[in-house]
């Protein structure tokens, strides 16, 4: 795989067969298998390295000795990435941030896509990769439900502590709680036990028993409930406690986070009085599940549904075809359901754009995990009430300092009944990260449920102006006349 | 045989313009309903910059509407302060040639005939004004009356302020008519809505209500993009645009065309903007119209070029064949309003659209002679719209 800079827009630029945006699971997945079926791939990625969030791993530098001993499923990753290094079909351009997809006309040579991204460690250089299809890989973030002291030092997301992880072999604490909903904070926790830290208690919010309505899909995903009793047995050995239907709903502390308040919950997520207790710890591993990325998708119109967590996912076919054509989607983007199933997706997303009919086996993985994927997302959807731990003086955006009080205000004295009118009253969501960390929250907070309509963002993220100015195009007469 | 109806005006639209009719109506002492499909500033209001602008302005009806906006946005201020984010910045227009300093000069005498303030800066003061502009620019104009909103805020503020009673979320499906087909009222997709006078204030979608009333509007969408840096320390200090001599070889004349207006904001982000294309309602991103924009900004402020362009957002501006709002009652429908098709300066002209419309509502005499802005004149003017055509 050779790893390329890409072409600069404005040079002869190769059109792939298939840009993938994205190389975790279902990105390296699709890449793999486009490639060995005779397509000529880009694989487009953020990171410097493939993987995604999921493979992270060490920085060669770190001489980390076993990087696979903290993944589950490394020897289907190591796999992958050797296949695709030795593949001369598939284009690795790392480093290369998408902010915007210009659809192409499908069956017209002459107009393929142009993926628009910067590139390089300031995002000072630009590239356009140009292809016939493209597949959105582009994976899923983490949902924040915030409560007070959430913006202390030491509150670190589940998914934040296993990337330190995986990444630095740190450890955010060494007295850590892990609190939140999902089995993300099962993994987090027997990872971070692995690695030496001590973990007085996983307080998960839901009580489990959603589980019963889905015995189905369970009895068909035995891998999944091996994964699971083996981080449980490990962490019973080590004595680790599970408190179900409990929550952080604060974290106190002036510099740092000492200690937590956990409280019981009832099943709409609202704090039990009276049920509080403290428990001291001088870091918090906070999970509450992913949220799919898709705003390049939505940008271009791509329809979405709203899974049973109230997030939005991409709206696919049984191909992974999305609603634009020429835009294929694999894994979480699809909807949040693990690394097999976005390994599965990929592979059979990248026959259909192939034109070759979609392998049984993947087919099949696929039906058992988008089941499985349903009733754990419904399993742990946010409770309607979870905002009563909300305080009015808590941040809720972190990135513009907009706290709750200020956006309950919107709602109830200004007539703001959705989040991007809350947004767009209070600030709340146009900071750096946009909306990344406080959208679903802020979703919640203005009575729209939390899966809302997809926001306007014709730049999936920050271009450097000057890389703008630059694009290709004709001298600006204010230019000419000054030279 | 008169029934009391609940409310004595029901506008539609909930946008800054529809505010500002509901905020003036409601002092006058009607009561209000407003509806509105989405929420409050949830079409081109909320994806405007806020520009109250008479530096862009030539003499004419719509620099008369300015002007009275300018001094009602200035009363407004004193009601509601920094929670509209209200800034008396001002406007800087450069010139980046001789010749167009030359046709700038010209406007300005123009607009200071009738009352707009426009102060000459030489080339050696422009940087007094703007310490981070381009150097070598040869001069240009400061606009005192020129000024900055928060548009979503704004609207916000006005109509909770009007006490008017809020039906968002709620589409309008049909006008109600009485004998002799004058409006009686909105169905909307949950209810009725009895009341003697409708304003319709739904801005890009004005020609859809008319539409509801069996008459012609041609409100069409002229979309915009804006740009929106990563917030910064102060180093815009005006709305700060290029205006310059553009020469149509076609036609012979010679034109002021208008750069992309670069401003800084309260909240640390330069805003730059908006582009103007007539594409429908279509969405799609063109990379090269942001192009244009980040090129215009750079080269008025090359400070700019370091920074990130954090996010871009669009809207779609309604606007009328002659480039004029429809203000007033509609003669072919008793009963009904306009009050939509301001194109990019809905949020400078609503105020004095709000006020217009309630003196008309109230019998009273307007401040300003309405005939330009009669929705009716477009009847008849198919010919001259297929001329103007698309540029």
């Amino acid at each position: 795989m050779p790893t390329s800079k890409s072409e600069p827009s404005g040079g002869r630029a190769e059109v792939h067969d298939l840009a993938v945006i994205g190389a975790g699971p279902a990105g390296l997945a699709a890449a793999d298998a486009a490639a060995g079926l005779g397509l000529r791939v880009a694989l487009v990625d953020a990171g410097s390295r493939p993987g995604g969030q999921y493979y992270r791993h060490p920085a060669p530098g770190l001489g980390a000795a076993r990087p696979e001993k903290l993944h589950h499923g490394w020897a289907a990753f190591a796999r992958l990435r050797a296949r695709l290094a030795a593949s001369p079909l598939v284009d690795h351009l790392p480093g290369h941030h998408v902010w915007a997809a210009e659809a192409g006309v499908p069956g017209d040579g002459e107009r393929p896509w142009r993926l628009h991204a910067t590139r390089g460690p300031e995002a000072g250089d630009r590239a356009t990769v140009l292809a016939r299809a493209v597949l959105l890989a582009t994976g899923a973030y983490e949902r924040h439900l915030p409560f007070p002291g959430w913006t202390l030092p030491g509150v670190v997301t589940a998914g934040g502590a296993q990337a330190m992880l995986k990444s630095s072999l740190v450890l955010p604490g060494r007295r850590i709680v892990v609190s939140g909903s999902g089995p993300l904070l099962l993994a987090a926790a027997s990872s971070l036990v692995s690695a030496g830290a001590e973990v007085p208690a996983i307080v998960e919010a839901t009580s489990y028993l959603g589980y019963a309505r889905g015995l189905p899909a369970l009895a068909g995903n035995p891998a999944k409930l091996a994964e699971g009793a083996s981080h449980g047995a490990r962490l019973l050995r080590r004595g680790v406690r599970l408190r179900r239907s409990s929550a952080v709903v604060e974290a106190h502390g002036t510099d740092r986070v000492t200690a937590v308040t956990v409280a019981r919950l009832d099943a709409r997520w609202k704090p039990v009085p009276g049920s509080e207790r403290r428990i001291a710890c001088d870091a918090l591993a906070i999970g509450h599940g992913l949220v799919p990325q898709i705003e390049l998708a939505t940008e271009l119109g791509a329809e979405t549904v709203t899974g049973p967590d109230g997030a939005a996912a991409l709206k696919v076919d049984a191909e992974q075809r999305t609603s634009v054509p020429g835009l294929w989607a694999a894994g979480e983007t699809c909807g949040v359901g693990g690394a097999d199933l976005a390994l599965a997706e990929g592979v059979l997303a990248a026959h259909a754009v192939a034109g070759r009919p979609a392998p049984a086996r993947e087919t099949a993985t696929r039906r058992r995990r988008r089941a499985f994927a349903a009733l754990m997302a419904a399993a742990h959807a946010p409770g309607p009430d979870w905002t009563s731990w909300v305080t009015d003086d808590t941040d809720v955006c972190r990135c513009e300092e907009v706290p709750a009080g200020e956006i309950r205000a919107a709602v109830e004295e200004l007539g703001a009944g959705d989040a991007r009118t809350v947004k767009l009253l209070t600030r709340a969501g146009m900071g750096w990260c946009q909306g990344r960390m406080c959208g679903p929250a802020v979703a919640c907070l203005s009575g729209d449920g939390g899966g809302g309509r997809a926001d306007s963002r014709p730049l999936s993220c920050p271009v450097p102006l000057a890389q703008l100015a630059q694009l290709a195009g004709p001298v600006e007469p204010e230019q000419r006349r000054r030279d | 045989m008169l029934k009391r109806t609940p409310y004595d005006v029901v506008v539609v639209g909930a946008g800054v313009v529809g505010a500002a009719c509901a905020y003036y109506a409601a002092r006058a002492g009607l009561k209000v309903a407003v509806v509105d499909r989405g929420p409050v500033a949830g079409g081109t209001t909320g994806a405007g910059e806020g520009n109250l602008l008479v530096s862009d302005k030539e003499p004419g009806p719509e620099l008369d509407l300015a002007l009275l906006s300018t001094r009602l946005w200035r009363e407004l201020a004193e009601e509601f302060g920094d929670r509209v984010e209200y800034e008396p910045k001002g406007g800087l227009v450069v010139a980046t040639g001789p010749a167009g300093l030359d046709l700038l000069h010209g406007f300005a005498a123009k607009q200071r005939a009738v009352g707009v303030e426009a102060l000459p800066v030489a080339a050696d003061e422009l940087r007094t004004h703007e310490p981070h502009l381009a150097e070598g620019l040869p001069g240009g104009y400061l606009y005192p009356q020129d000024a900055q909103v928060q548009p979503a805020l704004a609207a916000a503020h006005l109509l909770r302020a009007s006490g008017a009673d809020r039906y968002l979320g709620e589409a309008v499906t049909a006008l109600l008519r009485g004998p002799g087909g004058s409006v009686t009222g909105v169905a909307t997709t949950r209810r009725e809505l009895a009341a003697p006078a409708v304003v319709n204030a739904a801005g890009t979608w004005g020609g859809e209500l008319a539409a509801l009333a069996g008459v012609r509007l041609p409100v069409l969408p002229r979309r915009g993009f804006v740009l929106v840096t990563e917030p910064l320390p102060r180093i815009v200090r005006h709305k700060v645009y290029a205006a310059d001599y553009v020469a149509d070889v076609a036609s012979g004349s010679a034109d002021l065309q208008s750069s992309a207006v670069v401003e800084g904001t309260p909240a640390g982000p330069v805003l730059i903007g908006a582009s103007r294309e007539r594409v429908g309602f279509d969405r799609t991103l063109d990379p090269e119209v942001l192009h244009r924009l980040a090129a215009q900004a750079a080269a008025l402020f090359p400070v700019l070029r370091t920074v990130q362009v954090q996010r871009s957002y669009r809207g779609f501006r309604p606007y009328l064949p002659d480039h004029l709002p429809a203000i007033g009652p509609d003669a072919r429908v008793p009963g009904l309003h306009h009050a939509c098709g301001h194109e990019g300066a809905g949020i400078g002209l609503a105020p004095a659209t709000g006020l217009l419309i309630s003196r008309r509502l109230t019998g009273r005499e307007p401040e300003l002679d309405l005939a330009p802005f009669r929705p009716e004149r477009f009847e008849g003017a198919e010919a001259a719209e297929a001329a103007e055509g698309e540029s």
